[in-house]
């Protein structure tokens, strides 16, 4: 795999250099979509309730972002300035709908759970923003690693928010039952009950809370890299 | 700059590609997705008699689902009691002419004499019958729906399984996902006297043991959607329950 990727490389220009490199991880820290740029607090907000959620989230974003981000950058010569939006919209669309019809075939159940919110990928800011911001006016290769970052950077810190809000919200990780008030959870039956008097705190499954927990993370994120402060 | 003809003539092509490619996928996947559906909508008839499955219905794969399905005796019956047979449910709209393929959703819209029922009746392991029935009714956001199933009494409850729409996620959605709500539902009564009175999810707490249930506190709308939903989904079967009593 890695072989025939250096082929390729020499071939139609997919270096892979230092500022190839700062694609992929300036989205992650930097230049993070959710707590740098702040865009797409609405789907952060929505289905952080559970692990399992934010992944299939963050792996539907990477795929559209990525696609769409490499799509847009091929077409962006051909595409008519005044009709760009609509192009980059059917775009995203078309792609969200092959996420929809992949994901109702592979796995029904987290589909169910998702509904609503896989079509309103659509609807993301951080893709849109993309397309406007760099595939519109950079080569393909580059704007699909721009893609693929971003879509990382948005996707971690889904599921950081993920983990906080289904542990103290419902005392598991992904499912299994870790710190809860019944002999169901781990932590209850393999050591003693001494953890027994821990109640779930709801308010951590409600929306309000990933509220507070993305204000919380951009202000450590800042506080840990000062130099964010004075981009807003 | 683009003349219009151009505009015009890239976003036809776009729009035929997008839909052709779409259109392709769609009927490539439509088998797998309706039988993705079908067992989705078996395993939830199946959860409400969970107790009795040889194994908890999460823990069979799709296989054993159909299996255990293929077991059960599915009727299909109208509000005056009477049978409906394989064709008449196929006249209603649907192809497969199963109780398991009726759209609940959709016959809640149809005029009341036309609105056709699934029940099943499924014999557990240790040869006891189970009679299970669906309801569905409307929540704080969306609509909500659920599996009764009944002892032979018919009177008794053996297990519940409910679902939803879009209700809030840690309220609302308890009603599918918390098992000390649903699992309250077992053993209460919904006959008093021979007279059809459902159970009653009382907000503060169950006031009588055998015909009401702890409310769930924060989604009292939702709560009072599962009592309205229950009382009156189980009124439609009355004439078949008491068919069936002789």
């Amino acid at each position: 795999m890695a072989e025939t990727k250096v082929l390729e490389k020499k071939e139609s220009g997919l270096s892979f250099g230092k500022a190839e490199r700062k694609l992929l991880t300036d989205p992650l820290d930097s230049n993070n979509p959710i707590t740098v740029q702040v865009l797409g607090i609405c789907s952060a907000l929505a289905v952080t309730t559970l692990v399992s959620k934010a992944f299939v989230m963050a792996i539907a974003v990477v795929f559209v972002l990525a696609f769409s981000n490499l799509i847009t950058s091929y077409l962006r010569n051909s595409i008519p300035k005044q009709v760009r939006m609509i192009v980059q919209l059917v775009i995203i669309a078309a792609l969200v709908t092959v996420v929809e019809l992949t994901l109702k075939a592979v796995n029904y159940p987290i589909f169910k759970e998702l509904s609503v919110f896989i079509g309103l990928i659509i609807t993301n800011c951080i893709i849109m923003g993309r397309l406007e911001a760099y595939a519109m006016s950079n080569r393909p290769w580059r704007s699909f690693l721009d893609g693929i970052g971003n879509g990382i950077g948005y996707g971690i810190i889904l599921i950081i928010v993920a983990v906080i809000r289904e542990f103290f919200g419902k005392g598991a990780l992904a499912g299994v039952k870790i710190i809860g008030p019944s002999a169901d959870y781990w932590l209850n039956t393999t050591t003693s009950s001494w953890l027994g008097w821990y109640s779930h705190n709801n308010l951590f499954v409600l929306f309000p809370s990933a509220m507070f927990v993305i204000g919380i993370l951009i202000w450590i994120h800042r506080s840990w890299r000062p130099n964010l402060v004075d981009i807003s | 700059m683009h003349s219009t003809n151009q505009i015009i003539k890239f976003v036809l092509i776009m729009t035929a590609l997008v839909a052709v490619v779409l259109a392709g996928m769609n009927t490539v996947l439509k088998p797998i997705h309706q039988k993705n559906e079908a067992v989705y909508n078996k395993r939830a008839i199946l959860a409400a008699v969970n107790d009795f499955l040889p194994s908890p219905v999460t823990e069979l794969n799709d296989d054993q689902v159909e299996e255990i399905f293929s077991k059960i005796t599915q009727t299909v019956i109208k509000a005056d009691g009477s049978l409906v047979d394989k064709d008449g449910v196929i006249a209603s709209g649907y192809k497969e002419g199963t109780a398991s393929s009726i759209d609940m959703g959709k016959e809640r819209k149809k005029a009341e004499t036309e609105k056709i029922y699934p029940a099943y009746l499924f014999t557990s392991d240790a040869g006891k019958k189970y009679y299970i029935v669906t309801v569905r009714g409307k929540g704080l956001w969306d609509e909500i729906w659920g599996n009764i199933a009944f002892e032979e009494d018919i009177n008794t409850i053996a297990g519940v399984s409910f679902d939803h729409k879009a209700e809030t996620p840690g309220l609302g959605a308890e009603i599918k996902d918390n098992k000390d709500f649903y699992n309250q539902f077992k053993g209460k009564k919904i006959y008093d006297n021979g007279e059809l009175r459902s159970v009653f999810v009382r907000k503060g707490g169950a006031k009588d043991p055998v015909y009401e249930v702890d409310g769930i506190s924060g989604a009292t709308i939702t709560a009072d959607g599962v009592t309205e939903m229950m009382s009156r989904g189980l009124k439609y079967y009355e004439p078949y329950f008491q068919s069936i009593k002789g």
